[in-house]
């Protein structure tokens, strides 16, 4: 699996997004900025993620690793 | 999953203050995320009860269902679920990792 699937799949899930994938096919590393984050605490922001990805999840995807982040928590850290 | 696996992972977090669903044990991680969600609670010395989902596979499928997260490491703490290895790494940086598990083992 190609990152740029990954961020599209993820792009797709959660209109209005920004996300930046790095990764060597088995692991990956995810950056991802939504408004649909805000009001939700970082499980409920994860478990938003790996719904996106479905089954991609369980069978294709050894390893991701996911930093989520409103766009004013993103303002803060950039 | 089957009831009995559910009641077995509940009765798990309900006796367990700090609990991780990890691969592998303690002294011998098995996977990289494991180790370090290890290793930060092991920074804290507070006490923890461990599963290996490898010796457990029907705890490994279980685990997931329970959550609704479809990865291991799993972390629980006073029977609520925290999150996996990012999250408490995310928690460590932000300060808050050590104060939830010190004041869950603080409380009777």
């Amino acid at each position: 699996m190609e990152p740029d699937e990954i961020k599209s799949i993820i792009e797709h899930g959660l209109p209005g997004s920004v996300v930046d994938v790095k990764g060597d096919g088995t692991h990956f590393e995810a950056t991802i900025v939504s408004v649909k984050f805000r009001g939700m605490d970082l499980v409920e922001q994860h478990q938003a993620v790996y719904k996106t990805l479905g089954d991609a999840m369980k069978e294709r995807i050894h390893a991701l690793s996911l930093k989520t982040y409103t766009p004013e928590q993103w303002e803060k850290i950039k | 999953m089957s009831e009995d696996i559910t009641k077995k992972i509940q009765s798990q977090i309900d006796k367990n203050k700090v609990i991780l669903y990890m691969k592998g044990t303690k002294d011998l991680p098995q996977c990289g995320f494991s180790a370090r969600v290890v290793n930060l609670i092991n920074s804290y010395g507070v006490p923890y009860e461990t599963v290996d989902v490898l010796a457990n596979p029907e705890i490994r499928q279980g685990i997931k269902a329970y959550s609704n997260w479809p990865t291991v490491p799993q972390l629980y703490v006073n029977g609520k679920f925290i999150g996996g290895c990012d999250i408490c790494v995310e928690l460590e940086e932000r300060g808050e990792f050590e104060p939830l598990l010190r004041n869950a083992v603080a409380e009777k």
